[in-house]
């Protein structure tokens, strides 16, 4: 296995707080890879940081072998890193349809395009029912459908899904966990934050614990779930 | 249920009654004097609302860069109006004073082609520069300090204008065909149609490039969201410029226009339609395109009106009637004629 994406004592600073204190984390290809932690220990952070938002003070952040690190976010898109974001952050005044144009705003290859929006519409029917919808009008659920679907449209090797789950219903839980293995089985590696720790470690080959800043345990995600301190910490055990 | 016992919900119903009928009564009050104006004399009338479209289309250009960089950035750019007025100060020096022409004729008028290409062009860098160099840096700054150093900017121009144009008004002589055609009883100059002429390609292009391109996709999802924009792949930086040259583009295209329609330069231009055109914008709806059209024309209509009927307020009276309307409008509909309001789930 090689390393698709590998992020080396990453420190990220807002003003003069850091946030992110020594971040170093490996993704291989094909893998899910999880993230978890609490509110507020630096997940989004980091990922912003990895997707170019914003600017590293430290540390290095290599993806194919090739340093991103401080890149301008539209660069890192065009390497093949795509991400939903945190809260959706779906285009609320434009259709479905729309949101996933702008998803393979780089690409020029139409028949690819095509394929992978039937690829994507197949893997969440729903949104073909609300394909000339508004964006900003749809339910959260669906929301958070599009939100992984644009991203998906981007024909993205790194998949970075941040916070999926949140404020959805159970049933719309489980139904987005499922695609995410659906989404593995489609060749494309994942790199999963969530609060939700449990049902990340579920899906999961490899884990890190994120705490304050500071990754404080990684490893397999089977062992991590069954580790006393992590379910203690994390799995209300 | 009587309509004047107490109650909230009675309370509203006769709110909204009594707007309801305020509002049927000034409808009948204005078509009443359309009306009479019309019988008065119909010639007139046409007249009147003629000058006021030629003078709503101006408004129009200048009005789409306001709302085109309060759409993307939520910025009210006070040096836009100013830009315009160097645009008129340039193409009156470029004309008349270093190409030494100040008649009409066929190559005169190759001239003003080169002067329109040249002013928005040079309209469109300057704007681009001011975001560059003056906005960029207070992009995530509290809203208050764009805008404060949007109305420094202005100044800077101004004094510009002051410095370059001296500080009375000038008058040129145009290059553009003088004189007039009539349909029916109604004059009309050569130059008015030439402004629509020139104004209305411009105007469709600008939306075709906002709602067909890629660029102008880039725009609208900027727009909404610059985050979730640059996750897309988008340069966040460059469409926010590109938009700020659109805008220039436009403003420079006016100057000149005014500039050869109007055969005047002044510092203050900037002032004087800047702000008209800033309320055109927010009467439409800011950072909606058609919205600042629509407001645009409508001004100017009303204006023509006001000023041209045989029974009426006159000029004196014409900013007072265009902001008091404005003043009903946003009363009754803060967003604006097209504006929406923002109801978004979360």
């Amino acid at each position: 296995m090689s390393a698709l994406l590998e992020v080396k004592d990453l420190k990220v600073a807002y003003g003069s707080i850091l946030a992110v204190k020594g971040v170093s984390l490996t993704v291989n290809e094909g893998e899910i890879v999880t993230l978890i932690g609490s509110n507020g220990a630096g997940k989004s952070t980091t990922l912003r940081t990895i997707s170019g938002l914003l600017k590293p003070k430290e540390g290095s952040i290599t993806f194919q072998g090739e340093s991103i690190e401080g890149r301008p976010g539209h660069e890192i898109v065009a390497k093949g890193l795509c991400q939903s974001p945190e809260g959706r952050r779906i285009f609320p005044r434009m259709s479905v349809r729309e949101n996933l144009d702008l998803g393979a705003f780089l690409r020029n290859d139409k028949a690819g395009i095509e394929a992978d929006r039937e690829r994507v519409l197949d893997l969440f029917p729903r949104l073909r029912e609300r394909y000339e919808q508004k964006g900003g009008t749809m339910s959260g659920g669906e929301q958070q459908m599009l939100a992984v679907a644009r991203a998906m449209m981007g024909a993205p090797k790194l998949l970075l899904l941040d916070e999926p789950s949140m404020g959805l219903a159970p049933v719309l839980v489980d139904m987005i966990f499922e695609t995410i293995i659906k989404i593995r089985e489609q060749g494309i590696t994942i790199l999963l934050i969530e609060q939700n720790a449990s049902a990340a470690l579920d899906v999961a080959d490899r884990a890190y614990v994120l705490e304050s800043g500071l990754i404080k345990m990684s490893g397999n995600a089977s062992d991590l779930a069954k580790d006393e301190a992590v379910t203690k910490a994390y799995l209300g055990g | 249920m009587s309509l004047f016992s107490g109650g909230y919900q009675a309370r509203q119903d006769r709110r909204r009654y009594l707007e309801r009928t305020l509002s049927i009564i000034a409808a009948f009050g204005l078509l009443f004097w359309l009306g009479i104006n019309f019988l008065k004399s119909p010639s007139q009338f046409f007249q009147a609302s003629l000058i006021g479209l030629s003078n709503g289309i101006l408004y129009a250009l200048i009005a789409l860069g306001y709302t085109l960089v309060y759409g993307i950035i939520e910025l009210i750019n006070f040096a836009h109006g100013d830009l315009f007025m160097l645009s008129a100060v340039f193409s009156a020096n470029f004309i008349t004073i270093w190409f030494h022409r100040d008649s009409s004729s066929p190559a005169a008028w190759g001239l003003f082609l080169m002067c329109l290409l040249t002013v928005m062009i040079l309209a469109a860098t300057v704007n681009v520069g001011i975001e560059r160099f003056a906005y960029r840096r207070l992009r995530r700054a509290p809203k208050l300090a764009p805008l404060i150093t949007a109305v420094g900017v202005s100044f800077v121009l101004q004094f510009i204008g002051l410095r370059w144009n001296g500080s009375g008004p000038k008058t040129w002589n145009s290059v553009l065909p003088s004189g007039y055609f009539h349909i029916s009883t109604i004059k009309i100059p050569y130059t008015t149609l030439l402004s629509f002429v020139i104004t209305t390609p411009l105007l469709i292009l600008m939306s075709w490039i906002v709602t067909r391109t890629r660029q102008g996709k880039a725009m609208r999802a900027t727009a909404q969201d610059q985050d979730a924009a640059r996750l897309m792949g988008i340069n966040v930086d460059r469409t926010i410029s590109f938009t700020f040259a659109l805008g220039g583009a436009l403003a420079g295209a006016a100057g000149l226009l005014f500039q050869q329609t109007r055969g005047l330069t002044s510092y203050n231009l900037g002032y004087q339609l800047g702000l008209i055109a800033f309320t055109s914008a927010v009467m439409g709806g800011i950072g909606n395109l058609q919205g600042a059209v629509l407001g645009a024309l409508l001004i100017g209509l009303i204006q023509g009106l006001n000023d041209g009927l045989p029974i009426g307020l006159g000029q004196q009276w014409s900013q007072t009637v265009v902001f008091s309307i404005l003043i009903l409008l946003m009363a009754f509909r803060p967003t604006g004629l097209l504006g929406k309001a923002v109801t978004e789930k979360v």
